[in-house]
């Protein structure tokens, strides 16, 4: 115990890093499958290869993709650049098919009728499809932070990893105390992060609530 | 005024939907397409505010043609509702009404204020307004479909099959709610529909189209029944058309009879048929002068002594008909 309170400071900074390096993932990743779904369904032949590839990336090891992009983007080993595009390609490789079912659980007759009001194309996007995507794409949200919270650590081996440092730490002494403490940090990390993304689809879907109505009253 | 000239709508598999349709749909009136499924009504009416480009001829509204327009900007013009009403499900009642008005740049407030109008304008409580669409029933669900699609008071409105969903009684409803609506609004109505009946009761003018998309006949409705242009046309409007068709025919002057001393009356309004027991036979359905051959029929047809009762504005009665008279009046 009084290795924690001796060691208050690095905690602090290696859960600071642990939240940035798997949060930022998700905000870049957010922003490249939106427009990345919106086109491929728009161009529908490309809807699926996408979600195969992304597949296909999602699969690869982690530990190989912290390792490889150091050398095909030409950043120092030690930089948290490996990170975040190694967990932004993650991020996108799953994002992706929610996206795309999101924006195909539009009922065909929503799309018909914003149309016919009146929407161009951008504008319906923003304004109807993603809206009404939201419930599809934030299931996707919550597997992938809490995904990423996890991944964040194995960055530790190559030596930025948030809290996974704790456990290199604990590994290198033979001692466990830091290893608990990075363990319970980072899971009370990944239930907070999915107790705020609850909260926030639920503002931001008061529609998908609402009670039917009870039989046919004109 | 819409006018098709030489429209034809061939999709990219092939299929001609419309086949070089030429016709005149009147401004301030309701037009009704009919015809059965997959006869092109859809792709027709979809042409009319470019949700679907016609392959070639020409549509003009007010002889401009459409395609001369911004097709945005040509749709906020228009008014557009379809079967399910199509509502935005994330938007609240008064929101979806709103949702042109807020397009084409109106302050949101007056936006807010002419959406809570017509929503009580279709007939919806204004408690509705602030539900969302999945909280309301169908009947409801197209009525803020109606108040949406008229929220920016287009001269145009578009409806394709919009009732055919809702049960028959709230679809009797909604069809006298729309044609009362008509009354005040006078807008240009095109209307879908399948079923004959719909376009007969609602349509001023009914376009009766055959599968390839041609026109069959062009005609108000009494014209429709009275004289089909041909065996698709008579075999469409069914084999009771010519009763139908007696909704149409106003007899200038059926020749009434007087009253008979069996009709029991107080202060002139007829009360039952006497037939010597205390108690009297009902009246029957009762007809007004210039009133329809259908509605003097009907009341022949329901009296209990075969004489249908001819009653004034006030209800009192002014003579009867027989079945003789009636008939006469149908063979003429
Ligand atoms: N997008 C499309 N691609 C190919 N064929 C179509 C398409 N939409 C409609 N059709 C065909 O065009 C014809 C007319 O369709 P539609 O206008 O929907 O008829 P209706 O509304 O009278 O039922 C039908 O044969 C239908 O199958
Ligand atoms: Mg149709």
């Amino acid at each position: 115990m009084t290795w924690i309170g001796d060691n208050l400071g690095l905690i602090w900074e290696q859960l600071r890093e642990h939240l940035y390096l798997a949060i930022v993932p998700v905000i870049l990743g957010l922003i490249i499958s939106v427009p990345l779904g919106y086109v491929a369904t728009r161009y529908s032949w490309l809807a699926n290869p996408l979600i195969a590839f992304g597949g296909i990336l999602y699969s690869l090891p982690s530990i190989a993709l912290f390792i490889v992009i150091p050398a095909v983007l030409g950043t120092k080993v030690l930089s948290t650049v490996n990170i975040i595009v190694a967990l932004t390609i993650y991020t996108v490789s799953l994002l992706i098919r929610n996206v795309i079912d999101g924006l195909r659980s539009v009922p065909p007759d929503v799309r018909q009728s914003a149309i016919a009001v009146g929407y161009g194309a951008l504008h319906r996007v923003v304004a109807v499809d993603l809206p009404i995507a939201v419930p599809v794409i934030f299931t996707g949200l919550r597997v992938v932070t809490v995904a990423n919270i996890s991944m964040v650590s194995v960055g530790a081996v190559i030596g930025i990893g948030g809290l996974g440092e704790l456990f290199t730490l604990g590994f290198q002494k033979d001692f466990l105390t830091p290893v608990v403490v990075g363990v319970v940090l980072s899971l009370t990390l990944a239930l907070i992060a999915d107790l705020i993304l609850v909260s926030l689809q639920r503002i931001l879907t008061p529609w998908a609530r609402v009670a039917t109505p009870v039989g046919e009253v004109a | 005024m819409i006018e098709f000239e030489d429209v034809t709508k061939r999709y990219p598999d092939g299929t001609v939907a419309v086949d070089k349709l030429s016709l005149r749909i009147p401004s301030n009136q309701i037009t009704v397409f009919v015809g059965p499924s997959g006869c092109g009504k859809t792709t027709s009416l979809r042409m009319i505010n470019r949700t679907i480009e016609r392959t070639s001829g020409t549509i003009s509204i007010d002889g401009d043609d459409i395609n001369g327009r911004d097709a945005v900007t040509l749709r906020r013009g228009i008014g557009y509702v379809i079967q399910n009403a199509g509502l935005f499900p994330h938007k609240t009642v008064v929101d979806n009404v709103a949702t042109v008005p807020k397009l084409i740049g109106w302050d949101k407030r007056k936006a807010h204020s002419t959406a809570m109008e017509l929503l009580e304008r279709v007939g919806l409580d204004v408690k509705l307004a602030e539900r969302y669409p999945a909280q309301l029933s169908g009947g409801q669900q197209q009525r803020v479909g109606v108040a949406r699609a008229l929220a920016a008071d287009p001269a145009i409105m578009l409806m394709d099959e919009p009732f055919s969903a809702v049960d028959p009684i709230v679809r009797h409803q909604l069809q006298e709610e729309l044609l009362r609506l008509q009354r005040d609004i006078g807008k240009t109505i095109v209307f879908v529909t399948h079923d004959i009946d719909e376009a007969i009761k609602l349509g001023d003018n009914v376009a009766v189209l055959r599968v390839g998309g041609k026109l069959a006949q062009f005609a108000p409705p009494a014209e429709l029944l009275a004289n089909p242009a041909d065996d698709f046309v008579r075999g469409f409007v069914g084999q009771d058309r010519g009763y139908r068709a007696l909704t149409f025919v106003h007899p200038e002057a059926l020749p009434v009879q007087p009253l008979p001393d069996e009709l029991a009356l107080q202060d002139g309004v007829p009360l039952g048929w006497r037939n010597g027991s205390e108690e009297l036979l009902p009246v029957g359905s009762v007809f007004k002068r210039g009133d329809s051959l259908r509605a003097a029929l009907d009341a022949v047809l329901t009296s209990p002594t075969g004489c249908g009762v001819c009653v004034d504005d006030d209800g009192k009665a002014v003579g009867v008909i027989d079945q003789s008279t009636v008939a006469e009046a149908l063979r003429s």
